[in-house]
């Protein structure tokens, strides 16, 4: 199974993100940011940290939660290589991630993502797996 | 979308049914309208038109495409003391915006040497995907330039206090509080100041190929044969947080407007209420942060070419023509009803357009009108127009902001698949250099609408009319 697949929407980046429990769907969610950002072949996981996030309900917090995995790069130059989610329920996670600092001469970037939206956000169980969308900003 | 009814050649009714406040006007032609396909940007129209204290009408222009919550190339004005302002409806880049300067050399001046100009420019200026600035402000020093904006950086050696005159509101919008901006934003802003950025931003050298208004063109300091400089750039990181915050807030409490918002990305706060106040502090602060941005691009640009041409100030005589935003909401008073009202303008991916005479434009400029910058797409070229009395009258003001885009990035980079973007752009005479080969292949021309189309339709319809238009020679993308 295919962990995410990029869809068309005019001038944005649209997500669909797939996972056999909502808590691989998290997982898969963060993994499609940065490997959509850069080459992850070629980022180790030399450095943990830990994320807790609240939302109302699954969508919300899927939008919370991209807003903070996004920001270890926006904001703290951080590329994510692992991710692991230790408690889920519609209102809250917490995880945890690795990865490394970006550095210009090693790694690669693919693209900017300015931000997670909440155009169209949806996350659902279906009888065969867990199915979220995203638009992102870029 | 079912149900638009023309109205004329320029023009499209979306009807006002169900929850909408007033009834949606897309201006466009008989082409784009076809062209735009399943695009569900006229729904959004029509969703806008939903929100509480929407006044007059739900606009969008002509380049208008799908956006989030409000539709790209959307305008829509509140009314101050029951209407709301939407972080959505300003987009993430606040203060995205263009700013030309115009010089005293000829194309002749420089038909050898732009391929150089460019590469110049390209090591001097900072662009593309987590590129960091030349300065690392300090707290103190990043708060100043957020409430200062452009003079920021022209009293820190970025320019001189004329390029004040001819930059929108003098570069800087009144009320910024740096206290309603998060610490998150603020340290996205503290290493990205004098950076273009990535995705459409970029610096383009131009010829002016066509003058079409000479009294306009000539106050504009604008002829045939000219070199001038395109600079499109925004407020970086620290806008894009700021919009995020405030949308986050904001998703938090939409139980306090009135009406179901049709889409999440509307949310929003009523003007006269401490979230609304406290964004539009915000905002104002990204919006000025923008300005000082482009400011310290432009000055960089300035030096580049004295270095490579090895021509003083005075011979190159680059100044400003005019810089100008097209994300952004501002109070401004229109006339509603017959009587003056202040109103706050939502324009994402829209253009101001103000006419000749308005108290807002520069002394050299009243009698001709707003200079407004378009954009096109990559190694295009751009257009000047002139803000118009109809467009006052008619748009709050405002009018188109660019090309437009017509396919997704993922269309535009299979499309583009196995193509040399650069060889393509070298074949049409154009010298591009880019930070990131994934953008050339997002932003390959055919991904845009056609701009000469959508100029003529903000020109047929009268909200604002062509001054020239000006031929890409050379640019630099993030």
């Amino acid at each position: 199974m295919n962990r995410y697949r990029v869809f068309n929407h005019t001038a944005d980046l649209g997500v669909e993100v797939y996972g056999a429990t909502v808590k691989e769907l998290f997982v898969n969610a963060a993994f499609a940011v940065f490997d959509m950002l850069t080459d992850l072949d070629r980022v180790r996981a030399i450095e943990e940290s830990n994320i807790t996030v609240e939302g109302e309900g699954w969508e919300d917090l899927l939008v919370n939660y991209l807003r903070e995995v996004l920001y270890l790069f926006n904001g703290n130059g951080f590329l994510l290589k692992e991710c692991s989610i230790t408690e889920i329920d519609p209102q809250h996670l917490k995880g945890k991630f690795s990865g490394e600092r970006f550095d210009p001469l090693k790694h690669t970037m693919n693209k900017e993502i300015k931000a997670v939206t909440y155009h169209q956000i949806m996350v659902r169980e279906t009888p065969a797996r867990w199915e979220g969308r995203v638009i992102f900003d870029v | 979308m079912a149900g638009l009814k023309k109205i004329d050649e320029c023009r499209w009714m979306v009807p006002q049914k169900g929850g909408m406040k007033v009834p949606g006007i897309i201006y466009s032609s008989e082409h784009l309208m076809r062209e735009m396909g399943a695009d569900e940007s006229p729904k959004q129209v029509a969703n806008v038109a939903h929100l509480p204290g929407i006044v007059k009408y739900s606009l969008a222009m002509p380049d208008m495409h799908w956006g989030y919550g409000f539709p790209i190339g959307g305008v829509a004005a509140f009314d101050l003391r029951d209407g709301i302002i939407s972080p959505g409806g300003v987009g993430y880049d606040i203060n995205c915006g263009c700013r030309l300067v115009t010089t005293r050399l000829a194309y002749e001046d420089v038909r050898e040497r732009v391929r150089e100009l460019i590469g110049a420019l390209f090591r001097d200026i900072p662009s593309g995907v987590g590129s960091k600035g030349v300065l690392k402000l300090s707290p103190k020093e990043e708060k100043k330039v957020l409430i200062e904006g452009a003079k920021w950086a022209v009293d820190n050696g970025y320019g001189t206090p004329e390029d004040l005159e001819t930059t929108e509101d003098r570069g800087a919008i009144a009320g910024a509080d740096p206290g309603m901006v998060s610490a998150r934003a603020i340290e996205r802003g503290r290493e990205q100041l004098g950076t273009l950025g990535s995705g459409n931003h970029f610096l383009e050298i131009e010829v002016v190929e066509k003058v079409f208004d000479a009294t306009a063109a000539s106050a504009f300091g604008l002829e045939e044969g000219q070199i001038a400089v395109l600079i499109h750039s925004g407020s970086r990181g620290l806008g894009y947080q700021v919009c995020d915050d405030y949308l986050a807030r904001m998703v938090k409490h939409l139980g306090e407007i009135e009406v179901p918002l049709p889409d999440r990305q509307l949310a929003c706060a009523y003007l006269d209420s401490p979230r609304g106040k406290e964004y539009l502090a915000a905002m104002a602060c990204a919006a000025n942060y923008a300005w000082a941005n482009r400011q310290m691009l432009m000055h960089w640009t300035r030096e580049t070419f004295e270095h490579v041409l090895k021509k003083g100030p005075r011979e190159l005589g680059m100044s400003l023509l005019y810089d100008v935003c097209h994300n952004i909401a501002k109070i401004e008073t229109f006339v509603v009803d017959g009587k003056e009202t202040p109103l706050c303008v939502h324009r994402k991916g829209a253009t101001r357009a103000f006419p000749p005479g308005h108290p807002a434009l520069p002394a050299r400029y009243r009698n001709v009108g707003q200079p407004v910058l378009i954009p096109g797409d990559m190694g295009t070229g751009s257009y000047v127009l002139a803000g118009t009395e109809k467009a006052f009258a008619e748009t709050f003001g405002s009018t188109c902001h660019g090309a437009g885009r017509l396919m997704s990035r993922t269309q535009a980079t299979k499309a583009s698949r196995g193509r040399s973007i650069v060889r393509e752009m070298a074949d049409r005479g154009i010298t591009i250099m880019a930070s990131g080969k994934g953008t050339l292949h997002e932003e390959i021309p055919e991904a845009y609408k056609n701009l000469d189309e959508v100029v003529d339709v903000v020109h047929k319809a009268g909200i604002s009319k062509k001054v020239a238009k000006l031929r890409a020679l050379g640019c630099i993308k993030g």
